[in-house]
């Protein structure tokens, strides 16, 4: 049996992932901000298979919480074979341009909570377990369009990429998942074209990242060949073009 | 993957805003004019869309709440489809207590067309197997509805239009396993179904026929018959059908269902089988859901889209009214891929509005050729009025609001339940 840590999880990817890990016979441990939408989420998996379930609320920025939650994780399951880091916002890009504060929030939701859960999760994590992030493509270049969002999630992929490095002689696989376009709540009023994703679809593919110890995986994989491309280039150009 | 705002028959085109719904504890989200629940968009024509007005997509509501491996019961959100259902409760012996002919649907749109499947004889409709459900109107309120209630009977068959249906609480039924024993029988006359029917629907939980719409005479309603029940599965007989599947990746410009390609299908359909009699063990995915292995086959019909009549004719004038109606499609030259022939049992349905009723049910498919196809179906109608019939809102795109009012008389007391902000493209059709 499994043991699975989700933060974020009622994040609509992250509930997607959870029904894959349920049918497998997994045991959850779902932590958010809404208790009671956890425990709706919990008795969906609960139906779906899983082995156990168990909720915690937690609000990402109270980092002072983190410990807690993670202590109870721990102590709950014993041992975690599987954490996945999916909580996020999608913050209003010219709202921040006009807020410091909003700004920083932002980026502390985005970025910051990520790095110190990752940092306080490590040393709890034995050798064949993952440590898992959503990031995004929007990290791989900063964009007019949406860049306090572009940089937090390029602080995780970076903080990741180190993060790989050092737990790789331990034996723990350090994932970055990097979606793109994904039909979820969040991205509810923006037009849909052929690039959008479902969830489950990235569902799928987060498992099967997991299951074959990948380091970086872009979902759908087509968005590995467009960042190849949006990222080599130039800069001189790439001022100039509206993304 | 049909998108949110057409319906299957992918006719009539309707525009109309999306508001999801994701979290039954909610209020509905604020709309302008009026809003109807929408599931996954089975359904044919217009009772599944609200032209210039919001779809309240459901299928974001898809959790399970609860279910009971003991005794069957399933409690879970309205926008969970048959087969979520069928993959969670199939491996621990349940199976769903009435299906239609594509899992692809949702508990909260099967409930809203109190759908029927090859066992109505023996089980009636999916409304008979529902313990209870809540309904979320516009004003705010929750009831939680039981069938004693006036409001469950406005709402099963209710078509969307008494509010959004948030979860519901269904009877499973206990199968052994995923596999059918199958009995196929080819027969040469439409006397000889009302035969074969009436001997099956003691002896078999499933019945079903599917006919040559074209053949004329002494075939008038050649066909075959299938009939079937669960069985154990034999390990190790066959292994389950793949579930690899074929898709329709693009709609082509012109309807590849014409006359050309109907007339040698229906006849090598008819032929393709042999001996009179044929049993076989079959996986319930090719037996219940034959078409769903295609994915988007509505596409076939080309831009245009197409029609769908299904009708019920009453016991007394079933056999000459779908003698009449055959013979209209064959002299119309017009035919279906296949018409599917079936003899509904007498078990009274519960929803005012609910489409099954004793005797039997036709139903066609028809490529959208313009003109010549609205008035063929407008004389398939006549032949429905004048043998006292119904024709199914699921799957009706044109039929008059004088057919549907003479056809579901509970109509009048139906009006008082409908959610005063909830509309329909097929309610104003059939009220004006
Ligand atoms: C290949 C195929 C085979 C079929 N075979 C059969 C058959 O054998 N027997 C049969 O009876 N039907 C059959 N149908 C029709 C289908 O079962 C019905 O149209 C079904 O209601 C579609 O469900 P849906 O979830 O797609 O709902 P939709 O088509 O999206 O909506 C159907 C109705 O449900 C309402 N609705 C949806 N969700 C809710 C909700 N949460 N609360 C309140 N109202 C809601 C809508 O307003 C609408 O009136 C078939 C359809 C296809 C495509």
């Amino acid at each position: 049996m499994q043991r699975v840590l989700i933060i974020g999880a009622a994040s609509a990817i992250a509930e997607a992932t959870a029904r894959v890990y349920a049918a497998r016979g997994a045991a959850l441990f779902l932590v958010g901000r809404d208790a009671e939408r956890l425990a709706g989420i919990a008795a969906d998996l609960s139906v779906r298979g899983a082995a156990k379930t168990a909720v915690r609320a937690l609000d990402v920025n109270v980092y002072e919480a983190h410990q807690a939650v993670l202590d109870a994780a721990w102590s709950e399951f014993g041992e975690i074979d599987l954490v996945l880091i999916a909580h996020g916002t999608l913050p209003d890009q010219p709202a921040c341009e006009a807020s410091v504060e909003l700004a920083l929030r932002e980026f502390s939701t985005n970025g910051l909570s990520t790095i110190a859960l990752a940092t306080a999760i490590a040393p709890r994590l034995k050798a064949g377990a993952t440590l898992a992030a959503i990031s995004s493509v929007a990290g791989d270049r900063g964009r007019a369009s949406n860049y306090l969002y572009g940089s937090a999630k390029a602080a995780v992929s970076t903080f990741f990429s180190g993060l790989r490095q050092r737990l790789n002689a331990d034996g723990i696989n350090v994932l970055t998942i990097k979606p793109g376009f994904v039909d979820t709540p969040m991205t509810q009023s923006f037009k849909k074209g052929a690039l959008w994703a479902k969830p489950d679809q990235v569902a799928h593919g987060i498992a099967a990242a997991v299951d074959r110890r990948r380091g970086v995986a872009y979902l759908p994989w087509f968005w590995w060949g467009i960042m190849q491309v949006i990222k080599n280039i130039p800069e001189f150009v790439f001022r100039r073009v509206k993304l | 993957m049909t998108e949110p705002g057409q319906s299957w028959g992918r006719y009539p085109r309707a525009r109309q805003r999306i508001a999801p719904l994701t979290d039954r504890r909610r209020e509905l989200p604020s709309f302008d004019g009026s809003a109807l629940p929408y599931g996954n968009g089975r359904s044919y024509g217009d009772s599944c869309l609200n032209p210039g007005g919001t779809l309240l997509h459901a299928r974001g509501l898809d959790r399970f709440l609860a279910f009971d491996p003991a005794t069957g019961v399933l409690r879970c959100e309205a926008g969970v489809s048959f087969a979520e259902i069928i993959a969670m409760a199939l491996p621990q012996g349940w199976f769903l207590p009435v299906t239609p002919g594509t899992r692809y649907v949702t508990v909260g749109g099967a409930i809203a067309n109190d759908v029927h499947g090859k066992n109505h004889h023996g089980s009636g409709n999916f409304g008979h197997h529902l313990r209870c459900f809540e309904l979320l109107r516009s004003d705010g309120s929750r009831r939680v509805c039981t069938p004693a209630d006036e409001l469950f009977a406005a709402t099963v068959g209710g078509l969307g239009l008494t509010g959004a249906i948030t979860w519901a609480e269904v009877q499973l039924k206990r199968v052994p396993g995923p596999w059918l024993e199958a009995e196929s029988i080819r027969f040469g006359h439409l006397d000889e179904f009302f035969a074969l029917s009436a001997e099956s629907a003691h002896s078999h939980e499933y019945t079903v026929a599917w006919i040559d719409c074209l053949a004329r005479g002494r075939s008038l309603g050649r066909g075959h018959f299938l009939r079937a029940d669960h069985a154990p599965g034999e390990p190790g007989l066959r292994p389950p059908p793949s579930t690899a599947r074929l898709s329709m990746p693009f709609t082509p410009p012109l309807s590849l269902v014409n006359r050309l390609s109907l007339r040698p299908f229906n006849w090598a359909y008819y032929h393709r089988q042999r001996a009179p009699r044929q049993r076989a063990s079959v996986h319930y995915g090719p037996y219940f859901y034959p078409l769903d292995g295609i994915r988007d086959w509505n596409r076939m019909y080309g831009p245009r889209g197409f029609l769908q009549h299904q009708c019920v004719l009453p016991p007394g004038s079933a056999r000459d009214g779908i003698a009449a109606l055959l013979g209209e499609i064959s002299r119309s030259g017009n035919g279906s891929f296949l018409a599917v022939l079936k003899e509904f049992g007498d078990i009274p349905s519960r929803g005012l509005l609910s489409f099954p009723r004793p005797g039997t049910t036709l139903a066609l498919d028809f490529p959208n050729t313009g003109p010549a196809i609205f008035a063929l179906l407008d004389r398939l109608d006549a032949v429905v009025a004048e043998a006292g019939g119904a024709v199914y809102p699921a799957k009706d795109a044109r039929m008059s609001g004088r057919l549907f009012r003479s056809a579901f008389p509970q109509w009048e007391r139906f009006q008082t339940h409908i959610d005063p902000q909830f509309s329909s493209g097929f309610w104003r059709r059939v009220m004006e």
